[in-house]
């Protein structure tokens, strides 16, 4: 099913690219699916990334075309704490604020990071999870490494922050496919996904594709009450709680 | 089999919070304590984020109550008058409480205030629970409450307000009640337990309260402070997961009617020795989370979310 999908896909993909006549290297991408609805029983959810690259009058790269797919997540605060020893116990006591933080990213390329393009070229293009997490200008000692490394190390842990260099693989030299994994507990929101080319070592082209993640029907709808009428939904939340304890007491009923 | 819970935003395997439901119903049937003091641990142990964990044992612990509640009401074991004078101060205690808790998770400290507390509560309730326990077992009496010695009088005996109560038989001040239950709901609500744990050794020891109404008057008093509770919670800080609660409600009615037949062959002293050393295991896994070098000093919580 999948791989008909991919077929059709880079079929499509590779009409489109005939019908425009380019001089430069482009980049064609598209996203197997535009929304992804949590339902019940959502346990993660898989999206494949599929491209083509089209390179032009240049001359092919002697290494081969690189190719960086950045996922960043909806952007939040984040709370970092420290806890520390104060006499016998450890607590939370220093604590360093950040904004503008993705709740999600994940980085795919075909090779290592470091051997497509230098740090430099890197840092400038904002690709890697280090670059996405912006300097804090207003929150002191905010920059602080120990911190910084450590919220990158959390939301590593909870697959919230990857890195897959082998995950974009190339299907023929300029079709390519990237697989991006999303956790059970995704954050909800809106996903951006850049697809860059890189080309002996500097970026060539570069495509911004969306998708966003919601909750579906009942779960929507729950977390909706909860937040639209709160009084409403814990008195509803109550009355359910006793009917199902009277049911309980009826059903066991032993006198 | 995994279902994903709306406002925890998390998936959960079902079969291991329904499992969690039988397991603390058994306990709670057993002993005729709400179970919230074990539940709330092992929903944070599990990954629930602690906000949520407490403010879902306010369905839960009304299901369970009102199953315990109907069964006492039959057997007329009920004082309804010292349930409504325990209720008073429960309500004041848990509205107070809910808004403690929303002060503590804006300042971010919600997840020590909860450790500490359950460190300080458990360890102290644990400790005086098993002691007694103990003492009892030593001296081969098989009595449920401590016999009143003649001409000792408490501090709070000379309180004003004294009110009778007809099925309890006791004679006593309404601030000390009242003042006893205020306490427990605002701990209710923060720790996300009912405080039948503490509601019954209180009304046992303090108030002599005879053993044989005592559980089904705190069993109906914490079945209305958690519906407040519930409320509060939902009103304010929308912490309440129905998906959650339902699983967690229909483990526990299951769970407490086995424990309820296992509780009827236990005795008195080896009972509460039991119930003494289930709350000091949950105060001892707490505190070594304060007391030992954690394996992870980071934290990170999201605090907002542009969507």
């Amino acid at each position: 099913m999948m791989a008909r999908v991919a077929a059709l896909i880079a079929a499509c993909l590779l009409a489109l690219l005939a019908a425009t006549p380019s001089q430069a290297q482009s980049l064609v991408a598209t996203l197997s699916t535009e929304n992804v609805p949590i339902l019940s029983n959502f346990t993660g959810e898989r999206i494949a990334v599929f491209g083509v690259i089209e390179p032009g009058q240049s001359v092919r790269p002697k290494d081969g075309y690189d190719i960086v797919v950045t996922v960043r997540g909806p952007r939040g605060a984040v709370t970092v704490r420290r806890k520390e020893q104060w006499g016998l116990m450890w607590l939370n006591l220093d604590a360093r604020r950040y904004i503008a933080i993705p709740a999600f990213i994940s980085i795919l390329s075909n090779r290592p990071l470091n051997r497509i393009a230098q740090a430099e070229v890197r840092d400038d293009l904002r690709i890697g999870v280090d670059a996405l997490i912006p300097p804090q200008a207003a929150s002191r000692g905010a920059n602080d490494p120990v911190f910084r490394n450590a919220l990158q190390r959390i939301r590593r842990q909870q697959g919230l922050f990857l890195e897959g260099d082998t995950k974009v693989r190339f299907i023929t030299p300029t079709i390519f496919r990237a697989d991006i994994d999303l956790p059970g507990a995704v954050p909800l929101g809106a996903y951006d996904v850049e697809v860059a080319l890189f080309s002996d070592g500097a970026l060539a082209a570069r495509t911004n594709l969306k998708f966003s993640v919601s909750k579906d029907a009942v779960e929507q709808w729950v977390a909706e009450a909860a937040h639209r009428s709160p009084i409403l939904y814990g008195a509803a939340t109550s009355l359910i709680a006793l009917l199902i304890g009277w049911l309980a007491s009826v059903i066991f009923r032993r006198d | 089999m995994e279902i994903y819970l709306p406002i925890a935003e998390m998936p959960v395997d079902m079969f291991l919070i329904l499992g969690m439901g039988v397991a603390v119903g058994f306990v709670s049937g057993m002993f005729g304590i709400g179970g919230g003091f074990l539940l709330t641990p092992l929903l944070i142990f599990v990954g629930i984020p602690a906000a949520v964990a407490v403010a879902t044992q306010g369905p839960q612990i009304a299901a369970s109550s009102m199953t315990g509640s109907l069964a006492y009401w039959r057997r007329r074991a009920i004082d309804f008058k010292l349930a409504y004078v325990l209720l008073a101060g429960g309500l004041v205690g848990t509205l107070l409480g809910v808004l403690f808790f929303n002060q503590m998770r804006r300042v971010g400290q919600l997840d020590t205030v909860i450790t500490l507390s359950y460190v300080v509560l458990m360890g102290t309730v644990g400790t005086l629970v098993t002691w007694e326990s103990v003492k009892a077992a030593l001296r081969k009496k098989d009595k449920s409450a401590p016999v009143r010695i003649a001409g000792r009088h408490r501090w709070f005996e000379g309180l004003p307000l004294k009110m009778r109560f007809h099925r309890a038989g006791i004679y006593v001040s309404a601030i000390p009640l009242v003042g006893v239950a205020l306490l427990i709901g605002f701990a209710g609500a923060v720790l996300g337990i009912g405080g039948g744990f503490i509601l019954v050794p209180a009304l046992i020891y303090i108030f002599r309260v005879p053993a044989n109404v005592v559980v089904g008057t705190s069993l109906f008093q914490i079945l209305f402070t958690m519906v407040a509770a519930t409320i509060f919670h939902s009103a304010t800080n929308q912490s309440v997961d129905l998906f959650l609660a339902l699983l967690l409600m229909v483990g526990g009615v299951f769970g407490a009617q086995f424990g309820a037949r296992a509780g009827a062959n236990l005795r008195g002293e080896y009972f509460r020795l039991m119930l003494g050393l289930l709350i000091l295991i949950v105060a001892v896994r707490f505190a070594t989370d304060v007391f030992t070098p954690p394996r992870e000093a980071f934290s990170a919580t999201q605090t907002e979310t542009v969507r």
